[in-house]
């Protein structure tokens, strides 16, 4: 761990000051960063990337640090200008300045996106040393440079794993899974830990929320229960009694034990069709802060923090996966509400039994963010 | 006499064009090529063929414009890096490269990949699309012309199994089906700078289909399919030219043959459309004829259905009738394409198989084995043919 640190004090050290941009590209520069949605600004950024391609290697930095603070059109076309530079002066053989690369990498105050071009270019030019850089990277901010750095760990364990090392690659895997944040890696990892007799509480690792109070069935005749608004989309009141689809409902305990932490709704509700039931928990932040919900399902939903909607899709029986959806969002200090409705539609198919979804709390990376104290309104109680 | 000069001046145009492969299944969007030469024994020994390794997966169609060869990939974390890759069409050298960070969601099934849909060109620009709904405009040298994140203004037009609708471009403007459960839609992008010409809001469901163009005489429209079934819409405008409202597949798309279009609805049903707002006349309807997942082709007068099961059926499209039926080697996702009277036939395990159409029941007369699952189209053009798989990007010439 010490050299990790050391690593991280060697990095801010080496950080370049934010260069001022030569005038011929500053004004390319800017109007590249004011492209917006919908194709906003995107005449004028035609214009001024053929000036910012056009020029040389020491175009190279400005355009890298013209990434921090830029919206992810805008990162686009200065990824490609970089592409275009790049690409030119290696095919005329010339040398990319790997010195001003690497310290740009180094400094984790810049665009995690630009540092892993950066990172790229600089493994390109020079691969023995971008590897070695991976070793002082596994908390890296730039999540895919994190990825590579965490699976040079992985390589390490395997090693040890055929020189019949069990304890060792134990041992690395283990901090493996705990720099990881790729759920395919982390999957990776616990199959690994498994077979060394050190299964993974994927539960506990990936953060799912598991305590939570349910109420329905509500009616969704052909899908239109989605635009309804049943009670608990205004006022959650966990006391109330409601007329749902099929008599009087009211908010259940319900406590997940699934692996993933599917939260499914055939348990409390009954295994039904054309039916909405809502989710509801609260979670405790020791600050303000901005997070990540992360959902995943294949039911269509609909999310809201402290009464605000956050998001929601109206699609059925696609496909699913961890963070399937991921929903940026600003937790206040103290006690927050979630709210989840999830829908049934009215295929009969078996594929279309399930009526579930999962969620966590996360930060950009993909961490889990656990509440400060388990929610005041759910009991122990299991269904 | 200018009518003639230009009426010749067309011819030429139009021939040349038809020796490029700008967009998904071709010239006029039907799998047929320019069959001047292309082998009919597959050989990467012989000729100018040769096999290069790609950065990433895909199922796109490689499109070319004269001795270009342009492919999509994506790659890195949750397949967010999307590639636009140029190459030399004669050798295989890479010319250039151009990456982009998908804004809009890349999950996909394991079956597809982000970079499913194929992009198009008007000669002078190519247009990529991928399944996060992503759009870059690019001139042919790579310069970056415009760039669209559909994913991100309508973060709600996304299918979790991936989307596929591939690109036309038509009177200056591009035109995208992104259509799904969620948010369903077909934007008119205008060529030059990407923004909005028009956006037609859709019946929402999913929808895995690539837009035609129809053209009669002057007159051009673009043919939307759905499940609901087949609107044509002015490509400037996005008016609604003609509905076909007998609902259609939401997997192969249709294939144009001059004032027909042969869609796959209740089978395969024949439309005989107009330049006019009437609605179109079906010619005939034939469920022997029902394509699986590959869109079906022609050769000549005949129409050729790949099924499920790998069967390939030849009927008349003049009168939809059944005229023989050929057991290939399945299951195939990649549609056939066409050189002269030869099928190519891509199965999903990499199988490629030769059919010539004028034997009295088809007959396959070689077999190639690529060695690699092929879910994309092949493309053909100036006599090659290209193949493409995650990995790798074939190309079969015998000049």
């Amino acid at each position: 761990m010490k050299l990790f640190f050391g690593f991280l004090f060697m990095s801010v050290a080496l950080g370049v000051a934010m260069a001022t941009p030569a005038p011929e590209i500053a004004e390319p520069l800017k109007i590249i960063r004011a492209v917006g949605p919908e194709g906003q600004g995107n005449e004028a950024a035609s214009a001024a990337w053929r000036k910012l391609a056009g020029g040389n290697v020491t175009n190279l930095l400005p355009m890298l640090e013209a990434m921090d603070g830029a919206n992810d059109f805008a990162l686009n076309w200065l990824r490609a200008a970089v592409d275009a530079i790049a690409g030119r002066e290696l095919n005329a053989g010339n040398p990319l300045p790997l010195a001003d690369l690497g310290k740009f990498l180094l400094d984790t105050g810049h665009s995690p996106r630009a540092r892993r071009l950066a990172f790229e270019l600089v493994a390109h030019a020079d691969a023995a040393t971008a590897d070695q850089l991976l070793t002082g990277m596994l908390n890296d901010p730039s999540l895919e440079i994190r990825r590579d750095a965490v699976q040079k760990l992985i390589d390490q364990a395997d090693q040890s794993l055929a020189r019949t090392n069990k304890a060792g690659a134990g041992l690395l895997f283990q901090q493996a899974l705990s720099y990881a944040r790729d759920v395919p890696q982390i999957e990776g990892i616990a199959k690994k830990l498994k077979e060394l007799g050190q299964p993974v509480d994927f539960q506990k690792h990936f953060g799912f929320l598991t305590q939570w109070k349910v109420i329905g069935p509500f009616d969704n005749p052909r899908g239109g229960g989605f635009e309804t608004a049943f009670p608990p989309e205004q006022k959650i009141d966990l006391s109330a009694e409601y007329d749902g689809k099929s008599g009087k409902v009211r908010w259940q305990d319900y406590a997940t034990t699934h692996a993933y932490g599917m939260v499914d709704m055939n348990k409390p509700c009954g295994k039904l069709k054309e039916v909405a039931a809502y989710a509801t928990t609260e979670f405790f932040s020791d600050r303000a802060q901005s997070v990540e919900l992360r959902l995943g399902g294949k039911n269509s939903w609909k999310v809201w923090l402290n009464g605000k909607f956050l998001f929601g899709r109206d699609e059925y029986h696609t496909n699913v996966e961890i963070d399937q959806y991921l929903m940026p969002a600003q937790l206040q200090p103290g006690r927050n509400t979630i709210l989840v409705k999830v829908c049934q539609n009215e295929q009969v198919e078996e594929w279309t039994e399930e009526w579930e979804f999962q969620l966590r709390v996360t930060d950009s990376l993909g961490t889990p963010i656990a509440s400060a104290r388990q929610s005041h309104n759910n009991s122990p109680s299991n269904l | 006499m200018k009518v003639i000069s230009l009426s010749l001046c067309l011819a030429a145009a139009t021939t040349l064009c038809g020796a490029d492969w700008r967009q998904f299944r071709g010239p006029n969007g039907n799998g047929v090529g320019d069959g001047m030469g292309v082998p009919t024994t597959l050989d990467l020994a012989s000729g100018k063929s040769w096999k290069i390794s790609l950065p990433g997966e895909g199922l796109s169609s490689p499109i070319i414009v004269g001795d270009r060869v342009f492919v999509t990939c994506s790659s890195g974390l949750n397949q967010q890096r999307l590639h636009v890759i140029c190459f030399n069409a004669a050798t295989g050298a890479k010319l250039w490269e151009r990456r982009f960070w998908a804004t809009g969601r890349t999950m996909c099934h394991e079956k597809t990949a982000v970079a499913a849909p194929t992009p198009a060109s008007d000669g002078e620009r190519v247009v990529a699309i991928f399944s996060s709904n992503d759009i870059v405009c690019l001139d042919l040298d790579g310069n970056l012309i415009w760039f669209r994140g559909l994913g991100r203004d309508y973060p709600n037009a996304s299918n979790s199994l991936g989307m596929s609708s591939s690109l036309v471009i038509a009177g200056g403007v591009v035109v995208a089906q992104v259509e799904s459960q969620s948010e369903a839609f077909t934007a008119g992008l205008d060529l030059q700078s990407g923004l909005n010409r028009w956006k037609l809001e859709r019946a929402r469901g999913p929808n895995w289909t690539s837009p035609v163009l129809l053209k009669n005489g002057a007159t051009e429209q673009v043919a939307l399919q759905s499940s609901k079934g087949v609107v044509a819409v002015e490509p400037n405008t996005g008016r609604t030219v003609w509905h076909y409202t007998n609902s259609a597949s939401s997997v192969p798309s249709s294939t144009p043959n001059g004032g027909t279009l042969l869609v796959p609805s209740q089978g395969l049903t024949a439309l005989e459309f107009s330049t006019g707002t009437e609605s179109p006349k079906p010619l005939w309807r034939s469920s022997q004829l029902r394509p699986g997942t590959p869109s079906p082709t022609l050769v000549g007068g005949k129409i050729f259905s790949l099924n499920d099961g790998g069967v390939l059926t030849c009927g008349d499209t003049v009168t939809g009738e059944r005229l023989w039926q050929l057991r290939l080697k399945g299951p195939f996702s990649a549609s056939p394409v066409v050189a002269g009277t030869f099928l190519y036939c891509a199965n999903e395990k990499g199988l490629v198989q030769v059919v010539d159409t004028t034997k009295p029941e088809g007959e396959v007369v070689s077999e190639l084995e690529l060695g690699e699952p092929i879910i994309g189209t092949p493309s053909i053009a100036n006599g090659a043919i290209y193949f493409r798989s995650d990995g790798w990007l074939w190309r079969f010439s015998k000049t």
